[in-house]
């Protein structure tokens, strides 16, 4: 089994109000210095694989087809 | 004309749509469940506002990944139109048969109220009964309204005539790029909108506004 942990973000340029909300309660709790706050998703997912590359080429599919909307959003994974 | 209305776990505005439907084209609407792979042979296919999925991972995104969503990108290959309103545009986003994508309202605060849109485009199928620059009354009702779209996709709908309506009158509730409440696709036969026209078609509902809307894909103006 391959464990992998996926991470979707917003591309730049894309308005995040999210991110700009908890960048201005991090600044009312007396945080200061905190230039940017972009909120993303992190996914952990349990494969039946043994094989990386296949892994590799199964969660980029996964990616591109639900776990991210590229038309917003860049996707990363990383195996262990 | 034909009409049906597609429905999924979540949605729950698609009582309102066969009602308002029913009313315009004087016929009911044929329902369409989620696992269909068929589609009846309809001139209109609706995908009605609310909350498929519990709005899960994005909204829209898993159920532009039910297999009714294949059929009805096959019927809108062949010319079949297909209207999407609030979450039924959402869907259309993410099932890729519209450009762009809606963010959260730039408030975070869902918005439940009525506001003014402009009819940026009335050489439509949706919008023929309409004049250009009207300006008409529609309740919105959402939390994800936001409408984004590169630079690039932007500049196309714009040139294409693709944004179909605007919120008008200072009345953008959700931060939209460019005012925008609901854009077609390049080949005219897909819409989808944040606004609920379909609560507001007839007397009881305060006004009129959104009729016109259905009366045009209908083709029933005139009626």
């Amino acid at each position: 089994m391959i464990k992998a942990r996926v991470t979707v973000t917003l591309k730049n340029g894309v308005l995040d109000p999210q991110g700009k909300a908890i960048e201005g309660a991090l600044g009312s709790l007396g945080f200061s210095g905190v230039g940017q706050v972009r909120q993303g998703k992190v996914f952990d997912l349990e494969l039946n694989e043994t094989d990386k590359a296949k892994a590799e080429e199964a969660l980029k599919a996964m990616c591109e087809k639900l776990l991210a909307n590229t038309v917003i959003e860049n996707y990363s994974f990383t195996l262990s | 004309m034909k009409s049906a209305v597609v429905q999924l776990p979540g949605l729950n505005r698609d009582r309102d749509m066969i009602a308002a439907l029913t009313k315009i084209s004087g016929k009911a609407p044929v329902t369409v469940w989620q696992t269909e792979t068929e589609i009846p042979d309809v001139d209109l296919i609706v995908i009605p506002g609310g909350f498929s999925y519990g709005d899960y991972l994005r909204c829209g995104a898993i159920a532009a990944r039910m297999p009714v969503m294949q059929a009805i990108k096959a019927k809108a290959e062949q010319g079949v139109k297909v209207l999407g309103v609030c979450n039924g545009f959402q869907i259309l986003l993410e099932a890729g048969l519209l450009p762009g994508a809606l963010m959260r309202n730039a408030s975070l605060r869902f918005v439940c109220k009525e506001i003014k849109l402009e009819v940026a485009n009335a050489d439509t199928d949706f919008t023929r009964a309409y004049a250009k620059g009207q300006i008409i009354r529609c309740p919105v009702a959402h939390h994800d309204g936001n409408f984004f779209a590169d630079a690039e996709t932007l500049k196309t709908i714009e040139g294409n005539g693709q944004v179909v309506f605007r919120y008008a009158d200072g009345t953008n509730p959700n931060g939209s790029m460019n005012d925008i409440a609901g854009v077609m696709n390049a080949k005219g036969n897909v819409l989808g909108m944040m606004p609920h026209p379909e609560n507001l078609i007839e007397a009881a509902h305060g006004g009129n506004d959104g009729r016109g809307i259905f009366a045009s894909a209908l083709d029933v103006i005139a009626a």
